[in-house]
Parts: structure tokens; sequence; C-alpha cells
């Protein structure tokens, strides 16, 4: 083995690589934000009793946990001008990821439902709440206690999974790592760099969604 | 002119399918075998077997495949190894592989009740035994439906071949796309291509975990 490692280039670089991780960080939390937000959408469809809308609820999660996200993203980048939305690609990456963080969401969200005795959502009907009101008050935050380890886990798997917008030439930390590698070309210090800031990342995220979680569920237990 | 997207352009598409299948085939063998051995590091008797093995798993588990793919593709060279993209993404995608399906067998074998394990011990079955005919048969039935789930997320995993110019299925639809300039179409179509490989799969996934809990 005769190369010689310099990582010179790249710690020079170091704006580039904040800048690259405030994208990531941004991009991955509004997908978060909005995935979850339509995720819950497609969680209630899917749960109704009312068959087109389950049917819809069904096909759309289906349709997006069995493609690759890079397939869907894809299409929402170069297939979607075709129907006249014109994204950016920054735009594109978002929607995408959300798109695909909600039908994760949902499903995971399901398993915390199912979990809440239906006793609760019973005593909430007999008082004559709407099935708005009911989710709202009685289910929502119970339900998202019993499966926040899973969701954690998929919002710090869909941070891992923005590193493909660089694709679609969204502004984040793979995108940066894949300009700087073209201009020094010193394409593995790069990428052993990015790993562990990626690495970082991860363990930043989930100490932080679990200290949330702390404050936002900490009321004790049935 | 520009040529349509028609059935010879969807057969090109399943061109690239099939290399997208034999990657994801290989991954899922080599990295299976390697799996196997992380999962048994992992719940082995020697801590620091386990935290190596801990380590190695979180390193997989806390990096983009991409990222993953990048090292292995750019860094198996300064090593003196000449690897075409074939090589790379096969080496990259086993070692991803291995540490998912490692820490999903660990869960598997640990969730086999002790007292099996004790039991063999008692009847003094050394290690090998007891893992080839007490624990692992048990913990390869509880570890299924996560085991096939990961098969569709390698499958879907290996679209990022594209990214590294290997022609699979997703490689072939930008192609295709930049060919006929009709992306909706040919990227619609691949990912119904891909949604017919993930199906079954998944199906299967869910009707397994069912029947295991029906059991319990």
């Amino acid at each position: 083995m005769n190369y010689t490692f310099d990582f010179a280039p790249v710690f020079a670089a170091w704006p580039s690589l904040v800048d690259g991780v405030v994208g990531t960080l941004k991009m991955s939390s509004l997908s978060m934000i909005f995935g979850l937000s339509l995720g819950i959408v497609f969680m209630m469809m899917r749960m109704s009793k009312q068959r087109a809308l389950k049917a819809i609820a069904v096909s759309y999660i289906e349709m997006i946990r069995n493609t690759p996200i890079l397939v869907q993203v894809f299409f929402v980048f170069f297939g979607m001008p075709a129907i006249g939305i014109r994204l950016s690609g920054e735009q594109a990456a978002i929607l995408a990821m959300t798109l695909n963080c909600a039908a994760y969401a949902a499903e995971i969200v399901r398993g915390g439902v199912q979990s809440i005795r239906p006793g609760q959502i019973e005593a909430g009907r007999a008082l004559g709440m709407h099935t708005v009101d009911i989710y709202r008050f009685i289910v929502f935050r119970p339900a998202i206690r019993a499966v926040y380890p899973a969701l954690c886990s998929q919002f710090i798997l869909m941070m891992l999974n923005s590193s493909l917008m660089s694709s679609v030439s969204a502004e984040e930390l793979t995108y940066f790592a894949q300009t700087l590698d073209a201009q020094t070309f010193r394409s593995f210090e790069i990428y052993l760099t990015l790993g562990v800031i990626y690495l970082a990342l991860s363990q930043f995220l989930s100490i932080a969604l679990g200290m949330i979680g702390r404050v936002y569920f900490s009321y004790p237990a049935k | 002119m520009i040529r349509q997207f028609g059935w010879g352009e969807f057969l090109f598409l399943l061109e690239g399918a099939r290399w997208t299948v034999v990657l994801s085939l290989l991954a899922f063998t080599f990295g299976g075998a390697l799996g196997l051995a992380v999962a048994l590091g992992r719940t082995s008797k020697w801590a620091w077997l386990r935290i190596l093995m801990a380590t190695y798993i979180q390193i997989f588990q806390g990096t983009p495949l991409l990222i993953q793919l990048f090292f292995v593709y750019f860094g198996l060279p300064l090593l003196g190894l000449k690897v075409d993209v074939w090589m790379a993404l096969t080496i990259g995608l086993s070692l991803h592989t291995s540490a998912f399906l490692g820490e999903i067998w660990r869960g598997s074998i640990q969730a086999v009740p002790d007292g099996q394990s004790e039991a063999a011990r008692a009847l003094g079955i050394g290690y090998m035994h007891r893992m080839i005919d007490v624990v692992l048969p048990q913990a390869f039935r509880i570890g299924l439906p996560a085991t096939i789930s990961f098969l569709v997320n390698l499958i879907k995993g290996t679209a990022l071949a594209a990214l590294l110019g290997l022609t699979e299925l997703t490689r072939s639809g930008q192609l295709m796309a930049n060919i006929t300039f009709q992306p909706l179409q040919v990227y619609g179509a691949v990912a119904v291509i891909y949604f017919i490989i993930c199906v079954p799969l998944t199906y299967c996934s869910a009707r397994i975990e069912r029947r295991l809990n029906a059991a319990r």
C-alpha cells in the first residue's frame, strides 16, 4: 500500500461541509414533520371503515414501501415536469422524502393505535366525541408513545437516505462532498470523513429525538 | 426522431431488472453468511467480540448505504485490489447486509428461551451442535419475517448501484428516460417492476409474521 493520506483538502473545505450538514438536517427535519403529519392522515384513512379511503391508503403505502426512494425522487424530479410540476432539486427531494416517510410513518403509527385498548375509544364515543376528537384527545399520545422508538429509527433512516438526494442536486452533505471530490480527487479521505459525519449525525439525532420523547411523553404510564 | 416508450423499451428495463435480482441474490448470499458470523459474535460469551460486532453493526446502521458503497469503491483500490464496479458493489452490499442481518439474527437468537440452550448444555452438547441443532433452527423461525423484509430493503438498496454506473433497473430507467424524453412513463414503469419484485416478498413476510403471532 503506497498511498499517502491527505486530509488537508478535506478539512480546508470545512465551511462547505458545515453547509452540507445544515442542508441535510434541514431537509430531513422538514420531511420528518411533513411525513409524520401526512402519515397520520394516511393511517386514519387506512383504519377508516370506508372501503374507498382504505383502498387508496393501502395502495399508496404499499406502492411507496415496495419501490426504492431513489426511483421515487427521480419520478418527482424528472417525471413530474411532464405534468407541469417543475420543482427545484431541494423541493423535489423534500417532497419525495415526505411522501416516502408518510407511508412508513402511517404503518408505524397504525401499530401504535392498534395497541390502544378498544375500551378507551368506546368511552370517547360514549361521551359523544367526534372521530377526529377521539384521535386528538385520547388515542394519539399513547399510540405514538408506544411506537416512538420505531418512529425514531425511521427518522434516522430518513436522514441517512437524504444522502441520495445529491443525485437530483439537492444541496446536502453528500452533494457538497461530491463537489469537493471533483475538485480535489481525494475520494477516499472525503468519503471516510463523510462516514464519520453521518455517524455523528445519526447519534445526535438519536439522542435529540430521545430527549424530545422524554419531555413529550413524560406522563406516568397507565 | 425520438424513440417512444413502447414494448421494446420496456424489455430493456426488464433486462436491467435481471441485474437487480442477480446483485440482490449475491449480496444476500454472501451477506447472509457473514451476517450469521456477526450474529454469533454478537451473542458470544467473550465481551471483546460482542463489543467489536456491536461497533461493526453500529457503523453500518449509522451511515448511509451510498457512502458505504463509495467507500468500498474508492477504498479497495488503495489496498492494491483492482476491483470493477460489480465486485465493489457486491462487497459493499454484502457488508451492509451482514451488519443488518447480524442485528436481526442476534435478536432472534436472544429471543429463543434460555432454557433451550441451558438444557442443551446440561446434556453436554457442545457449542457447535447446541447452535446448529437447538438454537438456530428456532431462531430462524423467529427471524424469518424480519429477514424477508430486509431482503426487500436490500432489493431497493441495489438501486444505488445506478449512482455508481452499474446498468441495473434504475440505471436502465435513467438511460431510457434520456433516450425517450418520457421520464414520467419510464420511471413509472421502473417503479412498477420494483413493485412486482418486492410485493410477493412483503406479502410473504407479513403472512409468516401473522402466523407466528397466532401460534404464540
